[in-house]
């Protein structure tokens, strides 16, 4: 076959079939339908093969990705649903919540001529498949005395478990809440991502051997210390994720109608809210919505309140449609929606109705200056530029800050923000803890936690002495110094006395 | 000063919430020994791991009906036993459906490996509790102890109050006072006679015991105030006092040793969905700072806390759970 080029390949992305916007805005169901199977091989064509591939490298779990796009050009689909497995263990969730376009999209050379090719689609389409087909990469492990904790049912405990698992470990993850999946279960709403694909990646670790157990709230039923020295773990990986949503202290923020992002996403994601009083979570939804923020909990908790029949709903944001830090495709979706977008706006106060609910906003219009430590331009307030803004329920999507628990009941050591510190290896200040994910990094994305989780198990791996076979088999072999009976030396291969 | 609505809450089902302070439950810490090689199953009762998600399902060992509409539950938790301590609370779930409603512990006894609920039937979610909740079933879900503990260590001389249904997240902190060695006045707080619960388990734990009810049938005539009033005027000593109780209760409570400088504390129960830290639902002012009464909390300053403002968010939901309600009993 010829060499691909620039020129062969189709020109054109090939466009995702999605439910109308009027359509969609009044359900749940997913917005993207995903590839059929001759959209997915016409995009798998479009990549060039790049023998020194950008886009692997701008993943964060480091995905073969031509690897597994020229398996789907040859109609290998299990090979390419393997291929990826190899790295990654949530594919139908990460093609779906992935931000691409920041990530190996942004890099493909095809991107620099014509539209990037579509990864986070093919990726989405394999991982889907995966799902109808019943594919699973459960590797026969060999079992071996150690048992793994846990902290955590998200993204960043789910990987960390699968791999530790894999490794032939025996592993729990402690849920706190009643269902597990952490933010894929409470925060992303179902017509971005539906439980039922978060339900068949929670099988797949079953399948593994993991064990979950929910309506465990480490720190309070146990601690992290009691876990290494009473109940027999040899090691805990922490990813509680990103705890507690942060207001801005300004006057009203009490008033009834005014909630965090988290709370309404919880609600209705978690708790069901949307069919109360089926449900018995209430949600009292209100008619003109406003949603604090611009990122992607914004878009998720705009958009839901307009699948619930909110009749306006619009985005306050202190700086402009540039700086969104959404996903294209959210401010995309949100846009086509109907939701109004107030730029460079910055609340200052929330006003009472007398009745202690949400009567308005009081607004101030802002331009950007300087830009700031984020490189970002620093908004600066319009004088005389104060408005009231009529709403009757205000959201804050501005963030969080890190959840206190952890810190509360443990001696782990904190930084001066309050996440958790962690080494080069993730490790954390007590000897056979780490951690990953929001709650060391602040709030980041699905795919950074996964990453995280992950390097976290290959540290564990390494804290453990068990052979990591992946890593040993990347290591090229440049001399016997690198290598001692086949061990790879940079594995640190402790020797662990274990007490019976 | 009048405080009309004092002690008659417990009737007032459908002004209440039912995640407020109404639905208060006990959890009661007996010596917490480290008898540890812990069952590592605590949380779901000895149920497989896996995608079962089976967490809180707790065996409920005993129940008792104080009045038509408060009851107790025992469930077996022993974990929960275990690292309960007293001013923490549960979540619970109380079907498939369920709204997830925090209640305090009113009692826990790490040797039964059980721990004790009080609960009020207030809503929907606590009346159908009070249906289905009987001895042999199990608790849908409860997880917990949740919240920092009470510090019940340093006061040489403290007053603990509780009102109403209070009475039964306060006793265990009265029982740790007074292990750690305090001189505890307890003062409890009923509309009558009729709707007393636990005062023979109270007073056992306490120096000096006053019982006030509205009409007078036992004890004084008179509010919790008119108690802690007396125990004021009978000791210039008191180091603190915790009240426990709907808002108004607490804030008449504190108000009253507001003059005296007297360090006062309060239990507060605002409407939580997680009790983790997560939502934000609970928040209240303290001291015009805003605090997470989940992960601050529940203890706070009473002479700091914002009560109108916490009264009106416990009013958040008041529509919704009429319908609730009414949705119920329609079948």
């Amino acid at each position: 076959m010829a060499k691909k080029t620039i020129r062969t390949i189709p020109q054109d992305r090939t466009p995702i079939p999605e439910q109308a916007p009027e359509v969609r805005a009044k359900n749940f169901d997913e917005v993207t339908l995903g590839y059929e199977v001759e959209q997915a091989l016409n995009e798998s064509m479009r990549c060039l093969l790049c023998p020194e591939p950008a886009c692997v490298p701008a993943c964060p779990v480091s995905i073969d990705i031509p690897g597994f796009i020229e398996k789907i050009s040859n109609k290998d689909y299990r090979g390419a649903y393997d291929t990826i497995s190899q790295n990654s263990l949530l594919p139908a969730i990460c093609g779906r919540v992935c931000p691409q376009e920041d990530q190996c999209e942004m890099v493909c050379p095809v991107g620099e001529t014509l539209e990037p090719v579509a990864i986070g689609r093919l990726e989405r389409w394999i991982g889907d498949l995966a799902i109808k087909e019943g594919w699973a990469s459960i590797p026969y492990s060999k079992p071996n005395t150690f048992k793994i904790g846990v902290v955590g049912s998200g993204p960043a405990g789910m990987a960390c478990a699968a791999d530790m698992a894999k490794a032939g470990c025996d592993v729990t993850i402690f849920e706190a809440l009643h269902k597990p999946g952490g933010v894929l279960r409470y925060g992303i709403p179902e017509f971005r991502l539906p439980n039922s694909v978060v339900d068949t990646e929670l099988e797949n670790l079953a399948k593994l051997g993991v064990k979950i157990e929910c309506n465990v709230l480490i720190g309070r039923l146990f601690t992290i210390e009691d876990m290494l020295e009473e109940m027999g773990f040899d090691a805990v990986f922490v990813g509680t994720g990103a705890g507690a949503p942060k207001f801005m202290g300004i006057p009203g923020e009490t008033l009834n109608g005014v909630l965090s992002a988290n709370e309404l996403l919880t609600r209705c994601n978690l708790m069901g809210a949307g069919d109360f009083p089926r449900h018995d979570t209430p949600m009292h939804l209100g008619k003109r919505i406003s949603v604090i923020g611009s990122g992607n909990t914004a878009m998720d908790a705009m958009r839901v309140c307009l699948r619930l029949g909110a009749e306006n709903v619009t985005c306050v944001y202190r700086r402009t449609e540039a700086e969104s830090p959404a996903r294209l495709e959210e401010l995309h979706h949100a846009n086509e929606e109907g939701i109004e977008f107030h730029w460079l706006t910055t609340p200052i106060e929330i006003l009472d109705d007398g009745e202690g609910n949400v009567r308005a906003m009081r607004c101030l219009e802002m331009e950007l200056g300087e830009p700031d430590d984020s490189g970002r331009r620093r908004p600066i307030p319009v004088e005389g530029s104060e408005f009231e803004l009529e709403t009757d329920m205000v959201i804050y999507a501005i963030g969080t800050n890190p959840n206190p628990i952890i810190g509360q009941t443990s001696k782990l050591k904190l930084n001066q923000w309050g996440y958790i510190e962690v080494d080069e290896n993730m490790a954390g200040s007590i000897a056979g803890v780490y951690a990953g994910g929001d709650i060391v990094t602040g709030a980041a994305t699905v795919i950074l936690a996964m990453g995280a989780g992950r390097d976290a198990a290959r540290s564990m791996k390494a804290y453990l002495g068990i052979r990591d076979s992946e890593r040993a088999c990347q290591i090229q072999d440049d001399g016997p110094m690198n290598r001692l009976f086949g061990i790879d030396i940079e594995e640190r291969n402790f020797a662990r006395i274990r007490i019976a | 000063m009048s405080f009309p609505a004092l002690l008659h809450w417990s009737n007032s089902a459908d002004t209440l919430h039912e995640t407020s302070i109404l639905a208060e439950v006990v959890l009661a810490m007996n010596k917490v020994g480290k008898n540890c090689k812990t069952n590592r199953n605590g949380a779901s009762d000895g149920s497989p791991g896996g995608l079962e998600l089976t967490g809180g399902n707790c065996g409920i060992v005993a129940r008792e009906d104080f009045s038509d509409v408060t009851f107790l539950l025992e469930f077996h938790h022993p974990m929960m036993a275990r690292a309960a301590r007293p001013g923490q609370f549960v979540i619970v779930i109380a079907h498939e459906d369920g709204e997830r409603i925090p209640l305090t512990i009113a009692d826990f006894d790490a040797d039964k490996g059980t721990v004790t609920l009080v609960i009020q039937a207030v809503g929907k979610t606590t009346r159908q509790m009070q249906e289905i909740c009987q001895v042999g079933t199990k608790i849908h879900s409860v997880v917990g102890p949740m919240g920092v503990p009470s510090n019940t260590k340093g006061p040489k001389k403290v007053i603990c109050v509780g009102g109403g249904l209070g009475v039964a997240p306060v006793y265990p902190q009265a029982r740790a006072f007074k292990e750690n060695g305090a001189y505890v006045i307890g003062v409890i707080g009923f509309r009558s006679k009729e709707l007393m619960f636990w005062e023979d388990k109270f007073k056992a734990v306490c120096d000096e015991f006053i019982v006030c009810t509205d009409d007078g049938s036992e004890g004084i005539k008179g509010r919790v105030t008119d108690g802690i009033e007396l125990a004021l005027k009978g000791h210039d000593d008191i180091d603190e006092l915790v009240a426990i109780g709907p808002p108004i209760m607490m804030q008449a409570s504190v108000e009253t040793t507001r003059p005296h400088n007297i360090k006062s504390t309060v239990s507060l129960n605002p409407i939580m969905v997680d009790g983790t830290g997560m939502c934000g639902g609970c928040r209240v002012m303290v001291g015009n700072e805003l605090k997470f009464a989940c992960v601050d909390g529940p203890d706070f300053d009473g002479h700091q806390v914002d009560f109108s403002d916490l009264m009106n968010r416990l009013a958040r939901f008041r529509p919704d759970e009429k319908k609730a309600v009414e949705n119920w009993e329609g079948g």
